[in-house]
């Protein structure tokens, strides 16, 4: 690919700029930083506008924007899962997650284990829940660079770089940014991407308004686009006689996809640092902007088809070494300006950032409250505590890294498929746990166990290709989203066993929590 | 365990939460291009239309959740 002086310059400047923007943040709503809650929560201090941005640039990130665009591209309106799905993330949040925050409030926790522990007096199911929590999200933050590195490489900067007296550094620029990253989340906590996905939204919606005006204007409109898509890629193949097919696939995928996303450690971290219930209720109201915004990103896909990007020899290289993960890349660099090119690929790869630190933070916070502080060093000091995290935060970012510059690309890929299946499974000890103590630890910890391994298990039967599994009810095959159906046997195999278990034991019931705690 | 006299009465606005996800799981019934509007097809534009009702939807019960207090 060649280069591109004036994008590259626009890039880096942003770059330099969101840097600057991460490492001043320290100073922003000054809190002492030594304290998890301050450096881990930023102090639960942020309102509904930051809480905005920090949601908004937390569970949109660089590798959705990248990876829908590439699914419709590639096989069409399946790929528009991603709509129905952000449609049912925020009536959820609206009525479940405010209890969690008012509960995490009013007992200083800091993450779901936090809770799980005080409410099921189980440390045994809290491990689990942060466990479950940490290894789902590890793949998660590698797949964020992916969307970095695709960026990158379209802009034309070249990924190994010679340096004198090392030779030839592998994935430099990558590094780079993971080094810089780095460093400021360690200083700043959650304030850095909390500032810097201001930075970052203001980029990416000014790069979505100008992509769905400026494309189909010069494709010659949104009939032509469509058009130009073939009709058994355009809709849904319909059911057949005892075969639901694809259908019952997209609602289960949306229904499944979006009762795990708040589970995950970066979702609970961002809900839990704003600073009132009503803040969270607010943000259920006007999140959807970014739904929207993913709606039409979704869209670019078709455009790529329609602009013909892949048959042009200028993106060859690109779609050989990134695959339909290069389609908007490549969209944007017909169709842009240079300068403009420069912001969109900015507001991609920072939009990586910042969810990458988000998430690297949460698990830090798992990691110190719920296996430091439990099991390692139970009476380590505040300070300590918040040491601990923010060398985590380190140690989680390079394992990242590593995953993505020595493993093939499919095996992060893999594992955020199979991350969605596991992180689900923690909803009866966090969820149904915010409105009921009968379910038993026990219970939980076996539903839970159960439900990842039939959950692993159904997506093992594609070879973890895809994470639809066919089930087979009265003789109809209806496939289903292996998290939502794994999550019913999880749900049900507590549900009994709890009223085993709750026969049978004579111990009363631990639980940190009262009933005014969820407000 | 949550005390009885806690369990506050079932409220019908909260009803008004189901029908987002009535909307985006009746699949078949909007897995067809037409009507068109401006081109785009009718599965597409149904589901950008219901991310700005689901959130729509929202706005009365934040209000009738937190009249005449000031928690929410």
């Amino acid at each position: 690919m060649t280069m591109d002086p004036v994008a590259i310059a626009v890039f880096l400047t942003l770059f330099v700029f969101v840097t600057l923007l991460g490492f001043g943040a320290a100073r922003w709503r000054r809190g002492d930083l030594n304290q998890l809650h301050e450096w881990g929560l930023g102090g639960r201090r942020f309102g509904t506008i930051v809480t905005w941005f920090l949601l908004g640039g937390d569970l949109y990130t660089a590798y959705t924007f990248i990876a829908v665009p590439a699914l419709m591209f590639g096989v069409g309106a399946m790929g528009f899962f991603a709509v129905p799905y952000t449609i049912l993330v925020y009536p959820i949040m609206f009525l479940v997650f405010p209890r969690l925050w008012s509960v995490a409030h009013a007992k200083g926790y800091v993450t779901a284990a936090d809770f799980v522990r005080g409410r099921f007096g189980s440390h045994t199911l809290a491990l689990a829940v942060a466990v479950t929590g940490i290894v789902a999200t590890m793949p998660y933050i590698a797949l964020q660079l992916v969307g970095m590195e695709v960026v990158i490489a379209a802009l034309g900067i070249p990924m190994s770089i010679a340096v004198p007296g090392l030779g030839h550094i592998p994935d430099a620029p990558l590094l780079v940014a993971f080094v810089v990253l780095a460093a400021y989340t360690y200083s700043s906590g959650l304030r850095a991407p909390a500032m810097i996905a201001v930075v970052k939204d203001a980029l990416l919606y000014i790069t979505v308004l100008a992509a769905v005006i400026v494309i189909p204007a010069e494709l010659g409109g949104y009939a032509k686009i469509f058009a130009s898509i073939d009709p058994k890629a355009l809709l849904l193949p319909p059911a057949q006689p005892g075969n639901l097919g694809p259908q019952s696939a997209y609602a289960t995928l949306g229904f499944g996809s979006a009762l795990a996303l708040l589970l995950y450690p970066h979702s609970v971290t961002g809900l839990l640092s704003s600073s009132s219930r009503r803040a969270i209720k607010r943000n259920a109201v006007i999140l959807p902007a970014y739904s929207f915004a993913l709606g039409l990103i979704a869209l670019l896909g078709f455009m790529a088809v329609a602009a013909g990007v892949k048959t042009l020899p200028q993106f060859g290289s690109g779609f050989a070494a990134f695959g339909n993960n290069f389609a908007v890349p490549a969209l944007f660099l017909k169709m842009f300006p240079s300068w403009f090119v420069g912001i969109a690929f900015a507001a991609i790869a920072i939009g990586a950032l910042v969810p990458a630190a988000i998430m690297s933070i949460a698990c830090a916070n798992l990691f110190t409250r719920n296996i430091y502080k439990e099991y390692i060093s139970p009476d380590a000091s505040l300070e300590r505590e918040c040491q601990v995290a923010k060398i985590v935060s380190l140690v989680v970012k390079l394992g990242a890294l590593f995953f993505i510059i020595e493993l093939p690309t499919q095996y992060a890929i893999q594992l955020q498929l199979l991350g969605g299946i596991w992180i689900i499974q923690t909803l009866p000890s966090v969820i149904l746990g915010l409105y009921t103590r009968r379910l038993h630890p026990l219970a939980l910890l076996i539903g839970w166990a159960l439900g990842i391994g039939a959950g692993t298990w159904m997506a093992a039967q594609s070879s973890f290709k895809t994470s639809t599994y066919v089930l087979h009810i009265f003789g109809t095959a209806v496939p289903c989203y292996a998290a939502l159906s794994s999550l019913a046997l999880n749900i049900a195999i507590a549900a009994i066993l709890s009223l085993v278990f709750n026969a049978l034991s004579r111990t009363p019931q631990i639980d940190a929590t009262l009933a005014e705690d969820y407000g | 365990m949550d005390k009885p006299a806690r369990k506050r009465p079932f409220r019908p606005v909260y009803l008004l939460l189901l029908l987002p996800f009535v909307a985006a799981l009746s699949v078949p019934f909007y897995n067809r291009v037409d009507p068109e509007i401006a081109g785009i097809p009718f599965f597409y534009w149904y589901q950008l239309l219901w991310i700005v009702l689901g959130a729509a939807i929202l706005i009365p019960i934040y209000f009738w959740e937190t009249r005449g207090s000031d928690r929410g």
